[in-house]
Order: structure tokens, then C-alpha cells, then sequence
């Protein structure tokens, strides 16, 4: 299973990056994409939304089930990736490259949902 | 996980790197890898599927079809050859679907029924109270000494026959729901039906469990793509075949299920359990294929069981619901308003959003063909 080092991960399985503008990056982990199974469908944010951490704000479904994905920090969606919506199993094939949407933190973010590359493998059991 | 009830093949799965899953208590394969993959495989060359948590259930005696004339809703007269099958709902008085079950004709005190994994304790049980009760002196016997692997595709009966060479003859001309019984060198005594679950050519093969492993590593073999529940689910969805549990169940009349073609009225004297209830209640919804329509060329989501069917006539509700690999399209079974039809455009909530979808008859896919269209 691939945890890249150098990104920062949450309990619900997105991997963050964090940019060198400030923004943060997200998508979900390769054990995500395993355990969903073939991505058949994305809904992403409206670019300009603000949003809480922990709010569900993207969906994805797989043949067999339907999964939100959660906003890691407060702030205001600044990015989507709509190409993907239209090959959604390109998350099952490379979910490192396959970025949901960006975030720019609100200057208050707490950022305590965010875990190393470590953490994140001890909790997915690796 | 320890509590979950193993197939003779779980130790073969574990070794392909399955996914497995909790399945009415039993660890099964969900898939090996692509559920979509072995969807495909099963639409144009040949998969399988480990279906042994089903229960084979041997009723011997000279009652027996007097016996399933009054237990099941079908009607055991259709089967006059031996090794004919017929498929059928399990009824109670109430006229509730206690289980959709297969039973095989072989002779006149031989029969054999091939009921749901999940259902086979209560369904033995209310046999069992059947025939007590009714005095017809069977034997039924589990029998937990097979197990069961489904071949299915357009090639699945060519790569069987590779296996099974001695079998060739005797099941070459075997129509669609009929099997032969017999033993073969190889793996001893096997029943070959030429039935399934996925809308595709092929045989259900019952096996002695103590030599499915090798019947089964005999057709990868041969080329057969091992299939998950995953993939069993979308090929039986695009079929327009009822899942138990979840299209119909105890509380559910097989007449609002879609299953009206499998209750045999025809003979007025045939008092099956159920019948007076199914005639004193009637038809009261109507069980359609839905498809999701695309909106600016994508759909708004995936149809699933429990989500809200709005209609012009009332509200109905989607039993099963997925997304079809073969048709690239959101699918489902809902039970709708009766006067609902093909042809209809209904609305579907999904997270809020009512999204819209056209009322289809069913099945969706059959022999590798797709014959719903929005």
C-alpha cells in the first residue's frame, strides 16, 4: 500500500498537500481507493465555498458503495478537479495524482486532523 | 470475523488476494481485483462465482411432488423430464416470500433444492414443519458435503467441458434450466445445470467440497476469470434477477416483486401456502427498471437500494440500485405506484437532489446484449 512520505493524511483516508502558496491539496489515500473498489463517480465543491474541517463536502461512489470525503482544515475551496468527474477510475489507477480539490486555510485553521505518513499507516493497520 | 462460516473454497480465495466481506454471516469473495474487470469477463468470455454458501437440500420420497405442489408457489406439474428445473418463491399463509429457491426434478421421489445461504436454516425449518404437519413422510437432507461454482459467460460451457471432458455428451444438448446428475473420474459425483444469476450461458456446478478446489483451479486454468459478489451483483442487477433481502422478503408479495410470472394460479384446485393471501390481497405496486439520465452528459450519482422514487401517481422506493458496466449507465429495481409504466420519466432523491430517470422494463442486459434504453 503507498503512503508517500511527504504528505500529511487524516483518519478518513484524504492525503494533503500542502502547496507552496499556502494551499492545501486533497485527495484520497490508495488504501481508500482499494477499499472502495472501481470509481464510477465524483462530486466535488463549488470553487469559493467556505467550508468547516471535518464538514462532508465531496462524494464519491464506487460500483458497490457511496463515500464522503471531508474538508481536513477550515477555509475556502479555491480549486476543483472537474476533468476528473469525467474519468472518475483514474482514482483507482493513480490516487496520488488524482486531486479532488484545493482549500486555502482560513487564518485560524487548526490543523490537528492532519497525521504524518507514520501515523497513517499504524491506523490503517500497515 | 471469527464467528463467519467458510466456504471449501476460502482458503483458495485468500490465496488470489481477495477482498472479502461479511455476507449473511459468511466470508466471501467481493472481488479479487477490478469488480468491473470480472463483470466484463463474465459479458464476454467466461467467469465464476463460489456460490457454495448456497445450501443443496435432497428431499427423497414418495410424496414429493404432492409435497411441492402445496409448498411452493410454482407448480412442480412443469416438470415432467428428469433433471428439469424451476424456479420459485418459498411463500408463508401470509403470502410473504420466506425465500426464492430452484428445485431440480429427478424422478418422481427424488428432488433437489438449491436455496439462499442466508435462509437455509429457517427455510429447512418450515419444510420440515411442512411436512410433518401435511403428513407426506419425506426425508430432506442438507447437504453440506457440496459445494457449488458457477460458470457463466458466452465461453463458460466450452471451458467447463475442457475440464470435464466426459461430460461433453451428456450436457451438449441440455437446454437452458436443465441438469444432469452423474459421476466423472476426476471429482466425483457432479450436477451440472445449465442455470445462473447473470443473464449469460453456463452451468451451476455442484461438486463434492472435498474436490472443489481443484475444479476450481481447473478452470483458472482454463481461462476462467474467478468473479466476486461484487461483480455477481451487477450482472444479476443488469439481468433483472431479485435478490432475496433486498427486492422481496417475508413481509413482501412476490406479486409486487416482479416475481407474478413464478406464482402458477392456472390450477384452481392447488391450495399452495400462500395462495388464498396472494388472491385476497392482489397487486398493489408495480416493479420497474429505472435509469439514471444524464444531465449535460453526466449523471448525478449512483441509484442505490432505500433511495426515493417520486412519481406523478405517489412515492415509490429503489430496492437495488448500481452503476452497470455494460451499459455505462446508473441502474435499479424500484417498487413503484402500479399505474407507473415503461416509458415514464421519474424523479430520484439522491443527497437531497431530486434527479431524473426513465421507467424501463426489465431485464437491462440479457446473452450480452443491452436491451433497456432511457
Amino acid at each position: 500500500m503507498s503512503i508517500p512520505a511527504d504528505l500529511k493524511y487524516t483518519e478518513s483516508h484524504e492525503w494533503v498537500r500542502t502547496e507552496s502558496d499556502g494551499t492545501l491539496t486533497i485527495g484520497i489515500t490508495d488504501h481508500a481507493q482499494e477499499a472502495l473498489g472501481d470509481v464510477v463517480f465524483i462530486e466535488l465543491p463549488p470553487v469559493g465555498k467556505t467550508v468547516a474541517a471535518g464538514d462532508a463536502i465531496a462524494v464519491i461512489e464506487s460500483v458497490k458503495a457511496a463515500s464522503d470525503i471531508y474538508a481536513p482544515v477550515s477555509g475556502e475551496i479555491v480549486g476543483a478537479n472537474d476533468a476528473l468527474t469525467g474519468t472518475p477510475d483514474q482514482i483507482n489507477g493513480t490516487p496520488y495524482e488524482s486531486w479532488l480539490f484545493k482549500i486555502k486555510p482560513a487564518a485560524d485553521a487548526n490543523t490537528d486532523r492532519l497525521i504524518d505518513a507514520g501515523a497513517y499507516g499504524t491506523s490503517i493497520g500497515e | 470475523m471469527s464467528d463467519l462460516q467458510h466456504t471449501p473454497l476460502h482458503a483458495t480465495h485468500l490465496a488470489l488476494n481477495a477482498r472479502m466481506v461479511d455476507f449473511g454471516g459468511w466470508d466471501m469473495p467481493v472481488n479479487y481485483g477490478s469488480q468491473i474487470d470480472e463483470h466484463h469477463a463474465v459479458r464476454t468470455d467466461a467467469g465464476m462465482f463460489d456460490v457454495s454458501h448456497m445450501r443443496v437440500v435432497d428431499f427423497t420420497g414418495d410424496k414429493a411432488r404432492e409435497f411441492f405442489k402445496y409448498a411452493i408457489a410454482n407448480n412442480v406439474d412443469k416438470l415432467t423430464v428428469p433433471g428439469k428445473a424451476l424456479y420459485s418463491c418459498l411463500l408463508n399463509p401470509e403470502g410473504g416470500v420466506i425465500d426464492d429457491l430452484i428445485v431440480y426434478y429427478f424422478a418422481d421421489d427424488n428432488y433437489r433444492v438449491v436455496v439462499n445461504a442466508g435462509t437455509a436454516e429457517k427455510d429447512i425449518a418450515w419444510f420440515g414443519h411442512l411436512n410433518a404437519e401435511g403428513g407426506f413422510g419425506l426425508t430432506i437432507t442438507p447437504r453440506r458435503d457440496f459445494a457449488i461454482v458457477a460458470v457463466q459467460g458466452p465461453n463458460a460451457r466450452e471451458k467447463v467441458w475442457q475440464v470435464l471432458p466426459e461430460t461433453r455428451d451428456a450436457t451438449a444438448e441440455l437446454k437452458p434450466f436443465n441438469a444432469v446428475q452423474f459421476p466423472v473420474s476426476s471429482f466425483g459425483e457432479v450436477m451440472l445445470a445449465r442455470t445462473g444469476y447473470t443473464g449469460e450461458d453456463g452451468f451451476e456446478i455442484v461438486v463434492p467440497a472435498t474436490q472443489v478446489a481443484a475444479f476450481w483451479n481447473a478452470l483458472i486454468a482454463q481461462g476462467v476469470k474467478p468473479a466476486g459478489l461484487g461483480a455477481r451483483d451487477t450482472l444479476r442487477l443488469e439481468a433483472g434477477m431479485n435478490l432475496y433481502g433486498q427486492d422481496m422478503d417475508d413481509t413482501v408479495s412476490p406479486l409486487d416483486a416482479g416475481l407474478a410470472w413464478t406464482v402458477d394460479l392456472t390450477n384452481p384446485d392447488r391450495a399452495f401456502v400462500g395462495r388464498s393471501a396472494l388472491e385476497a390481497n392482489g397487486s398493489k405496486a408495480r416493479f420497474v427498471g429505472l435509469i439514471l439520465q444524464k444531465e449535460n452528459g453526466r449523471a448525478g450519482g449512483v441509484l442505490r437500494a432505500h433511495q426515493k422514487v417520486v412519481t406523478a401517481d405517489g412515492e415509490g422506493e429503489i430496492t437495488s440500485g448500481t452503476f452497470s458496466p455494460s451499459m455505462q449507465e446508473s441502474i435499479a429495481f424500484a417498487r413503484v405506484p402500479a399505474s407507473v409504466k415503461p416509458g415514464d420519466k421519474v424523479h430520484v432523491v439522491i443527497r437531497d437532489k431530486k434527479l431524473p430517470a426513465s421507467v424501463v422494463k426489465l431485464p437491462f442486459v440479457r446473452n450480452g446484449k443491452v436491451l433497456a434504453a432511457l
